[in-house]
């Protein structure tokens, strides 16, 4: 009788080459899984280190909901007009793939009459209405639904937008123009700048280069001429310190941060900054 | 469907999450008919004769690889054309679009927004509808290898791996495939917890779709590192070990009537097709007394890519639309 018979069959012994095998296969899993989970949550690092706001597309939700539903499909770059819609890179860590618009660069003007990027996302990310229970910050709702100039004379001449993207501040107002008593002279942002606008007087459907459409203005007030939103920004009479009296762009309620007083402003850099997700503040 | 294929089936389940395929052991695991073709396989000199001769006659077809990439890359660059020439057939990318107005979402982006967002609108549930209804008659995993960009890619650098892993520069680090089902449930983990949708951050196949319509970026070296590793280290390891929206599409792919099929009669077990594929595991039925009945189809972890089809000398694998061949 062997040893065999009495107890139950044992199971056969693993060689030492392969439980050394096994051995290096879950190291390698264990290696693969490290490094996927490790990028993955690298996306985490821009949002602890960096709290700059991007400019969002009009009817975005709030940067942490916004971030949570965009599905990063871009559907809203495409139906841009002016291209003023571009899509997040790797350094924005989640929010890579997320739509964004550089004001200075190429501003939201509303040729699109209707906030289409707002229609085209598919998961609500910009939304005409937002969801209930999701808490408004004060200062975020706009009083009135904004009056897009551009159609004014239009049975309909609001835009369906509830909430602001930001607000627009005169941060440099030592170099604006206006407060110097200058005028203005050419194009503004120089010759080869691409960005584009909608220009009523020249076409109400094609937008064109800002560089083909040059000013002179005996003083300036680009932003205030430009603005397309009835009521946000106008040119006031200020008191200096000094108590000598000045001419100063004011912006008002009704902005919406959309950016294009930023991208028309001809010093540099910019005298008139949009302040992404910035609520009106009385 | 017989006894012996639905514990098949239920087995092949369980090898898409991950476990080993079941060997048949005992004799009433297979059908009296497929044990008599395994009996007089046994040693057939005749048999040996003839795969020879049907080896030497093989001719090498890249019919469905080509068919393949062809309906890959158009897909992408309808994708790529409807923004750039601006004729609106296909807006959007990968994760969500609109053909011609219709909403497409992607299941395990949908999914990832759902579970981060936790408020689901009209829209996201109308796209994600249409697309879980168009590759349940498709074939789940088809996705992957008909129009997953990355899958492409892999399949080149799969090309190279193997050249290389030939010329013994490199040998293939396989590793446990449970951890796919291990990543799926820590990303939809991470969605619901923390509130991002931390896997769309690090998806090569929206990444790429993106590169491919709005321009490359900074996010691609994601992707050529992923690619490097496949090629000097593990083969197809993304793809294999790590992507959820493989396991998602997977599970889809469990009701789907488009599959490939396994007859044993002409098969001489020589295993080209579990060389090529890029889930052998699916194929273990092709292994010489595997098979537990005469016709097998494979199970849904297959990507229906059609290489072992293309790669078969005998024709032993096919695809086939369940419920479709019986009226023909």
């Amino acid at each position: 009788m062997s040893d065999n018979d009495k107890k139950p069959a044992p199971t056969p012994p693993v060689s030492i080459a392969k439980r050394q095998t096994n051995r290096r296969k879950v190291l390698r899993t264990i290696l693969l899984t490290g490094g996927v989970l490790g990028a993955a949550l690298s996306g985490f690092l821009p949002l602890v280190y960096s709290h700059k706001n991007r400019l969002r597309p009009p009817g975005a939700l709030d940067e942490k909901d916004f971030l949570s539903s965009c599905i990063k499909c871009g559907q809203c770059v495409q139906v841009c007009p002016v291209d003023a819609i571009k899509l997040a890179d790797l350094v924005d860590g989640m929010g890579v793939g997320t739509p964004y618009i550089n004001a200075r660069n190429q501003a939201c003007d509303f040729s699109c009459d209707a906030v289409q990027c707002v229609l085209a996302c598919p998961t609500g990310s910009l939304t005409y209405h937002r969801p209930a229970f999701m808490p408004q910050r004060p200062g975020a709702a706009l009083a009135e639904k904004p009056i897009l100039l551009a159609k004014e004379k239009d049975p309909e001449p609001t835009l369906n937008m509830t909430e602001r993207m930001g607000v627009a501040r005169l941060n440099r107002p030592e170099a604006c123009l206006a407060i110097q008593g200058k005028g203005f002279k050419g194009q503004t942002r120089g010759s080869d700048f691409k960005g584009k606008m909608r220009y009523m007087d020249v076409d109400r459907w094609k937008p064109i280069r800002i560089a083909d459409h040059p000013y002179d203005v005996a003083e300036c007030d680009l932003c205030v001429r430009e603005c397309p939103i009835k009521g946000a920004i106008s040119i006031e009479t200020v008191f200096a310190p000094d108590g000598s009296k000045r001419k100063s762009p004011v912006v008002h309620e009704p902005c919406v941060g959309c950016g294009v007083c930023e991208m028309v402003c001809p010093v540099e850099p910019t005298a008139i900054t949009v302040e992404a997700r910035e609520v009106w503040k009385t | 469907m017989s006894d012996l294929l639905k514990r098949r089936f239920a087995d092949q389940i369980k090898v898409m999450f991950g476990w080993e395929p079941t060997k048949p052991t005992r004799p009433e695991d297979i059908s009296p008919a497929a044990q008599k073709i395994h009996f007089y396989k046994k040693g057939n000199r005749d048999l040996i004769a003839e795969k020879l001769h049907a080896r030497a006659h093989a001719e090498h077809k890249n019919t469905w690889r080509n068919r393949r990439w062809a309906t890959l890359i158009f897909a992408n660059l309808l994708f790529t054309f409807s923004f750039f020439l601006d004729i609106q057939i296909l807006e959007g990318a990968l994760t969500a679009s609109r053909f011609v107005g219709f909403h497409l979402i992607d299941l395990n982006s949908a999914l990832q927004v759902m579970l981060a967002h936790k408020h689901i609108i009209n829209n996201l549930l109308i796209g994600t509808g249409t697309v879980l209804v168009l590759w349940v008659l498709l074939g789940g995993r088809t996705f992957c290898s008909w129009v997953c960009p990355y899958h492409l890619l892999a399949e080149w650098a799969e090309k190279i791996h193997v050249y290389l892993a030939k010329k013994k520069l490199v040998t293939d680090q396989t590793m446990d495939r449970r951890l796919r089902t291990v990543f799926w449930i820590i990303f939809a983990l991470l969605a619901l917890l923390t509130g991002y949708t931390v896997y769309e951050a690090i998806s090569p196949t929206g990444i790429l779709s993106r590169a491919l319509i709005y321009g490359p970026g900074l996010a691609l070296l994601w992707v050529l590192a992923l690619l490097v590793f496949e090629v000097f280290f593990s083969r197809r390891a993304w793809c294999r070990y790590a992507c959820p929206i493989g396991l998602t599409y997977g599970v889809v792919g469990i009701v789907s009537p488009v599959r490939i099929k396994y007859k044993l009669d002409g098969c001489f077990h020589e295993g080209d097709c579990r060389k090529v594929c890029l889930v052998p595991h699916v194929l273990d039925t092709v292994i010489k007394g595997r098979a537990v009945e005469t016709e097998v189809p494979i199970g849904p972890d297959c990507t229906r890519c059609g290489l072992c089809v293309d790669t078969c000398p005998t024709g032993s694998l096919t695809f086939e639309v369940k419920g479709l061949s019986k009226l023909a």
